[in-house]
């Protein structure tokens, strides 16, 4: 299953990453999670790994990820090491001036062949749900967080 | 008496691989069909071993255990040692012991629930049994180990912390009418561990004697409440006193039950 939501936030894209880099962060943004354990330091590079469950259905579905890739202030990327097999990213452009465009990428794939595939279909109403719902609260935090910054200009 | 000992290869049937295959069944089952939610796995200590002690309800079939395993496993993930506990007969049916054994479910003995957690493992354990789970079903809301200080011992000889699960809604997945403690000894029973011969109206079969044949459960909504780790020695001292203890981990069990039942505004929908 594959699922992407993206979302422009009014804010430098430096700005954004420096957001989303603290994996204590994630716990302001991130819906429907059950248990993010950040395993090593809180600064996401390469190769930090959390242990992050979300509820989907009855079960909090997850996996133990490893960050593959870290590429400020634009791409960073995760697959699992163990639980569900996923791979994502967070993926941020420029548009604009002090305006970001955040994608969330995900895929990810439930064991056990056939009925694996109607688990995914099913649970994919609730992670996009909470994708979208992601999204949208990281926008809210990182303009909360930038608005202060922006005010005297605006004045 | 000599001491029972573990098989030495009890603990070697799991099969983590398989319990992940199987979890798409189970969450379909638990999500679709019983609508599941299960609270609090964040009490249950990360590491090291732990006796979960669960109110037992719905029959042999116990769907609150299903979806309460479902939840661990993909809490922890199937990496992390889990076994439960199961009477013989249950272990001993054809074609369920084989399955239940690769999920980690493994004959109920002080014994082998020691081995199971001097290998480090979580341990789920329903000291009520068969006496609780054929409860009749007006006293679902209930919590009845019959006295049973066996766990509280296991848990005092192996210094391990309990972790209280609580569920409601599963003994609405059928209608146990009676026990059956009386035909169940003049059947002479007794000897293989059944003290009871539950009456009950199931689905497809109407009335049945005994919870042996397969049935539909009814489609009740689950609910499992894990609560905070209680360490007897913390709590009670060097030498917790058993009744002392009892009192206390049926009491929190069951003032969290009457919560979790006072959720619930109508029987099965939940």
């Amino acid at each position: 299953m594959r699922l992407h939501d993206c979302v422009e936030i009014a804010a430098p894209r430096q700005q954004v990453w420096d957001f989303l880099s603290d994996a204590d962060n994630h716990r302001l943004f991130m819906a429907g999670l059950t248990r993010w354990d950040v395993k090593t330091g809180p600064h996401l590079e390469k190769g930090s790994r959390i242990d992050m469950r979300m509820k989907v259905g009855s079960a909090p579905v997850g996996s133990l990820i490893e960050f593959v890739e870290c590429d400020p202030p634009g791409d960073m990327a995760w697959t699992s090491v163990t639980g569900i097999d996923q791979r994502g990213r967070w993926r941020l452009r420029a548009c604009g001036p002090d305006k970001t465009k955040v994608e969330l990428r995900l895929a990810y794939q439930a064991p056990g062949g056939l009925l694996g595939w109607v688990v995914d279909q099913i649970g994919a109403r609730d992670v996009r749900r909470n994708l979208h719902r992601s999204l949208k609260a990281l926008k809210d935090q990182v303009e909360a967080e930038s608005a202060p910054a922006r005010a005297p200009r605006a004045g | 008496m000599a001491r029972e000992e573990a098989p030495p290869n009890l603990l070697d049937d799991r099969d983590p691989d398989y319990i992940r295959d199987t979890l798409p069944a189970a969450w379909l089952l638990a999500t679709l069909w019983h609508r599941a939610e299960i609270r609090g796995l964040e009490n249950i200590p990360d590491d090291g071993p732990v006796l979960l002690v669960g109110n037992h309800s719905g029959g042999n079939t116990s769907p609150d255990s299903f979806a309460f395993a479902l939840a661990f496993a993909s809490y922890f993930g199937v990496e992390r040692r889990f076994y439960q506990l199961a009477h013989k007969l249950v272990m001993a049916s054809p074609g369920i012991g084989a399955f239940l054994k690769k999920h980690g479910t493994i004959e109920a003995s002080h014994a082998n629930a020691e081995a199971a957690l001097s290998a480090g493992a979580a341990v789920l354990v329903y000291p009520g049994g068969d006496w609780e789970v054929h409860r009749p079903s007006w006293q679902s809301g209930r919590v009845d180990f019959a006295g049973r200080t066996g766990f509280l011992k296991l848990a005092i000889r192996t210094g391990v912390p309990i972790v209280p699960v609580v569920s409601v809604g599963g003994q609405e997945t059928l209608f146990v009418l009676t026990r059956g403690e009386a035909l169940s000894k003049a059947l002479g029973l007794h000897r293989f561990r059944l003290k009871v011969l539950p009456i009950s109206l199931v689905i497809p079969w109407g009335v049945t004697v005994g919870d042996f044949i397969p049935r539909l459960p009814f489609p009740a909504k689950l609910t499992t409440q894990v609560l905070p780790p209680i360490d007897l020695h913390e709590k009670f001292g060097d030498d917790p006193d058993l009744d002392e203890a009892y009192d206390y981990v049926t009491t929190t069990m069951q003032s969290t039950l009457d919560a979790l039942a006072g959720e619930r505004r109508f029987p099965v929908l939940g």
